[in-house]
């Protein structure tokens, strides 16, 4: 059986979601506990339950016929961040996403038939809202102007913010601080100087409405760096906020939809700057296997993540010194789920004058992990605490990240704290560079 | 779920530590079934979580009280089965006492929680010049109050030592639930406590915090990594260095089957047709480490090396010792399940053992690959099965005591690092006299009356309890 989620939908002969899951892939692990330290809710709870290891053997525990995917078991599986940091310290190679990621799907899909309730948030919000940038920018937009005009400010001061329950509470507070996008991106851009490359430009959903500004900047670091960039009309959400919320369907509607939207033949690469998207689009051709399955893979196949791009491309060296500690923060679908962790560490170093300092702790998740923290608040926090901590002992003043999720969950911590810190994207930075211009930064804490 | 009646052992464990400290629901247990060690597997009958010291007393106390036996566990890394509940157990995690709680270089010690993970202090150490010598190659998972109970060894030992000789005092609850404190002051008049508790895998007491000691980091290193066309060029080159009056800080061996794995794992570029791989290390101060290096070089020549690297820089040097440390969870990408043997025979023996454990792999139709701490004579076969075929595994297990036998025909013994655990009781008895277990078996009993201390490892059940 191969391991795609179509086959949640036929988990039903006996074994539960493990159906889903191909029982091979359990095989490849041989129960050392290397994986225990890497994993982020096994380090804060020591509990063979919260870690890789013990996920492992409960679920093939539920394919074995010994338990049942409910209760305690379900909380479980539901409390991994799938950061597949775990999959980057085995040293077997077990692949874990492809286990875990079917298996909770099936044991969604299965619940949900259970409970026979309607769900708004994830049905309105998460698939409704969220994949498309133009309606989230639209429903952002008082709050927009609640900043602009200092008025948001009064409405957090007064706590009004802890009113708003739940998921939405927490969505609320990831909200971060105002800034300007730019105007709507074009259909094409032209390089400067000598044409090196042409691109592709992923948009995305909540990466356009949030972090156009880092879009922009990433359209211009590609131009400096002599890309002719396309960006294909028809082109929506990479699917993830689907496929991570047990949608396997809207997914896949998503990412056929992002297939027929760019033409292969005219790019040498589909350049994406954010680590989520990046991630769900290089496994398309995993997901499904149906008779687009070879499209998908060849769209795959053309994925890059801009630092990747850039780095083998081989990059312009930015003329603008920039003359500060930062710190570099691995997002996990870059680091672990991408394996790329060297490249935008070599893009940065070229900046003159900037000091990036290691993180210690980098590999481990900053608690953001796709909507995770909408619905996992309680260890998104702790996670997200445990991330500012490291990043304040650094000393940088700038933490970049390359994810969206990443950069709204650290600016969260960094708002709360008040720490005299700025989040951004490598991209950012590298823009401000070739610009010669230097980062806004918060005056430091004073006494 | 509805939830299963509670015992009142679990009853009284929840009351003491709060409900989100113990594991009671069936499904909660079963991850706690086994450790690294999979071919025997018990599950628990609860699980628990305790903060500090003094919940660690109120669980021994509780648990002698109901009869049920403890058992401590860390990162559950034991290839021995050394965390294999046995009866009606209570597996005591210590994995939420993880603190640093001090760490002071001017007298050069730090004192950590049992659960604090081996890397989580080097961590902590980082760019203080110093270090903790131990390095198992768990020690990214295992804690150092594992490494304390089992006495872990790692590729450094041959020139720093052993678990033992980095512990400069402990605190531990004995079997009766009162509390042993030892140390970190030389105290002379006492007896070597700390000579006897570490390496007693949980069966004397449960440590509970460490005093340790910190290494100054060597000031230079040179890694190298040669390779060679048979194993008993490698290993005869091993004896030769140390007779030439070298100790490097590590020698490490991997065979043909291993470098395998290894290379599919981490691509580092071994090649995959040598037979015999070794990495050595040497460090200390600058001046002479490369004339050392050189003389090394020359009798790994002698011996027919084929290919000497020299480690370029630091980030080579970690690519190849991640390699060698991650050699063996890499076999998942061999065979489905594997059994890791830890042999140690006099160093001259190498060649020999070597080549027994091939014909004995041979002759019982078992796949075995091989990685060794050659330095010090350890060597660490690897048998290669699938649990799922019963007949196999009884030939693994077969395969298994002949060469452990092998090891203590030549003078040898069943365990160097990995302990006894359940795994290798049956061999005591080979290693050790009658009189020499019922010695080990009353001391057991001064420390733990009533047996409840991770019953079934280490020390075999005598006739009757004096032996």
């Amino acid at each position: 059986m191969n391991p795609s989620p179509d086959n949640a939908k036929r988990a039903s002969n006996g074994r539960g979601p493990a159906d889903a899951v191909d029982y091979e892939l359990f095989l490849h692990c041989v129960h050392c506990g290397l994986c225990t330290s890497s994993c982020p809710t096994f380090t804060e709870l020591g509990d063979e339950n919260d870690g890789p290891r013990g996920r492992i053997h409960l679920m093939r525990a539920v394919a074995d016929g010994r338990l049942e995917a409910e209760g305690p078991l379900r909380r479980h599986l539901e409390l991994c961040l799938d950061c597949r940091a775990c999959e980057t310290a085995c040293p077997s190679g077990v692949h874990y996403g492809r286990l875990v990621e079917p298996f909770r799907m099936a044991m969604e899909t299965q619940h949900r038939g259970l409970l026979g309730r309607f769900d708004w948030f994830r049905e309105i919000v998460l698939f409704r809202l969220f994949p498309y940038a133009g309606r989230l920018r639209l429903a952002l937009t008082p709050v927009v102007w609640a900043q602009r005009l200092g008025v948001w400010g009064l409405i957090e001061r007064l706590g009004l913010l802890k009113l708003v329950p739940g998921r939405m509470g927490e969505m609320v507070s990831l909200l971060p601080p105002p800034v300007s996008g730019g105007p709507r991106l074009p259909k094409f851009l032209p390089a400067k100087g000598r044409r090196r490359a042409k691109v592709a430009f992923f948009v995305g959903c909540v990466a356009d409405a949030m972090f156009r500004h880092t879009h922009w900047a990433t359209l211009r670091v590609l131009q400096e760096n002599g890309c002719d960039i396309v960006i294909p009309d028809g082109q929506g959400c990479c699917g993830a906020i689907h496929y991570h919320a047990a949608d396997s369907d809207g997914a896949r509607r998503e990412a056929d939809a992002n297939v027929a939207a760019f033409d292969l033949d005219d790019v040498d690469a589909i350049v994406v700057n954010h680590a989520g998207c990046g991630a769900m689009m290089k496994e398309y051709g995993l997901h499904w296997q149906d008779a687009q399955q070879p499209r998908r893979q060849a769209f795959a196949d053309k994925v890059r993540d801009v630092n990747e791009f850039l780095d083998a491309l081989g990059l312009v060296p930015p003329p603008g010194a920039i003359e500060l500690v930062v710190t570099y923060h691995d997002a996990c679908h870059l680091g672990h789920a991408q394996k790329i962790t060297e490249p935008p560490r070599r893009l940065l170093a070229q900046i003159p004058g900037l000091v990036v300092k290691d993180l210690p702790e980098t590999e481990i998740c900053c608690g953001s992990a796709g909507t995770y923290n909408l619905n996992e608040p309680g260890m998104a926090r702790r996670l997200g605490d445990r991330k500012l901590e490291n990043v304040v002992r650094t000393g940088a003043r700038i933490v970049l990240a390359s994810n969206a999720g990443c950069l709204l969950q650290i600016l969260r911590e960094i708002h709360e704290h008040r720490e005299p810190l700025v989040a951004m994207h490598p991209m950012d930075l590298l823009d401000l560079s070739y610009r010669s211009e230097q980062p806004t930064l918060p005056e430091a804490k004073g006494l | 779920m509805m939830p299963t009646t509670l015992s009142p052992l679990v009853r009284e464990l929840r009351a003491a530590l709060g409900p989100g400290q113990v594991l009671s629901e069936p499904s909660d247990l079963v991850p706690y079934e086994c450790d690294a060690f999979t071919v025997e597997r018990h599950v628990p009958r609860a699980v628990v979580f305790p903060r500090s010291t003094e919940e660690v007393v109120q669980v021994v106390r509780l648990c002698g009280r109901h009869g049920a036996s403890v058992v401590p566990r860390g990162a559950g890394t034991s290839l021995a089965g050394g965390c294999l509940p046995r009866g009606e157990a209570v597996v005591v995690m210590l994995t939420r006492m993880k603190s640093v709680l001090e760490v002071n270089l001017r007298d050069r010690y730090a004192v950590v929680e049992a659960g604090v993970p081996n890397l989580a202090l080097s961590r902590a150490l980082a760019g203080t010049g110093f270090h903790f010598a131990p390095d198992p190659s768990s020690q990214t998972a295992s804690t150092l109050g594992g490494n304390a109970a089992t006495n872990a060894g790692g590729p450094h030992t041959l020139k720093y030592g052993v678990t033992v000789n980095h512990v400069l005092g402990l605190e531990a609850v004995l079997g009766d639930g009162s509390v042993l404190r030892v140390g970190p002051v030389a105290d002379p008049g006492q007896f070597d406590w700390i000579g006897l508790l570490v390496g007693s895998e949980g069966t004397l007491a449960i440590l509970t915090k460490l005093w340790v000691r910190l290494t100054p980091d060597p000031a230079d290193y040179r890694t190298l990594r040669v390779v060679f066309n048979t194993v008993d060029d490698a290993t005869g080159a091993v004896s030769d260095i140390i007779a030439q009056g070298i100790i490097p800080a590590a020698m490490e061996l991997m065979d043909r089957g291993i470098i395998a794995a290894v290379e599919e794992a981490f691509h580092f570029g071994f090649p995959l047709d040598a037979e015999a791989i070794l990495v050595i290390e040497i460090d200390g101060l600058t001046a002479g480490l490369d004339a050392q290096g050189r003389r090394i070089a020359e009798i790994c020549r002698k011996w027919n090396a084929r290919e000497i690297l020299h480690a370029a820089d630091a980030g080579q040097r970690e690519a190849l010792w991640q390699c060698r440390k991650m050699a063996v969870g890499a076999v998942g990408r061999l065979s489905p399940s594997y059994i890791i043997q830890d042999g140690v025979v006099p160093r001259t023996k190498l060649p020999h053992i070597l080549r027994r454990i091939a014909q004995i792999g041979q002759a019982h139709g078992v796949r075995i690959v091989n990685v060794a701490h050659a330095g010090d004579g350890n060597v660490h076969p690897i048998l290669l099965f699938d649990e799922r075929d019963a007949r196999e595994v009884e030939r693994v297990h077969a395969a298994s005591r002949e060469l452990l036998a092998e090891c203590i025909a030549c003078g040898g013994s069943v365990t160097a690092e990995h302990g006894i655990g359940v795994e290798k009781l049956p061999f005591m008895s080979q290693l050790f006299a009658p009189a020499d277990l019922a010695a080990m078996r009353r001391v057991r009993h001064a420390f733990d009356p009533s047996g409840c201390l991770n019953p079934g490892k280490l020390v075999p059940e005598g006739e009757t309890r004096d032996g």
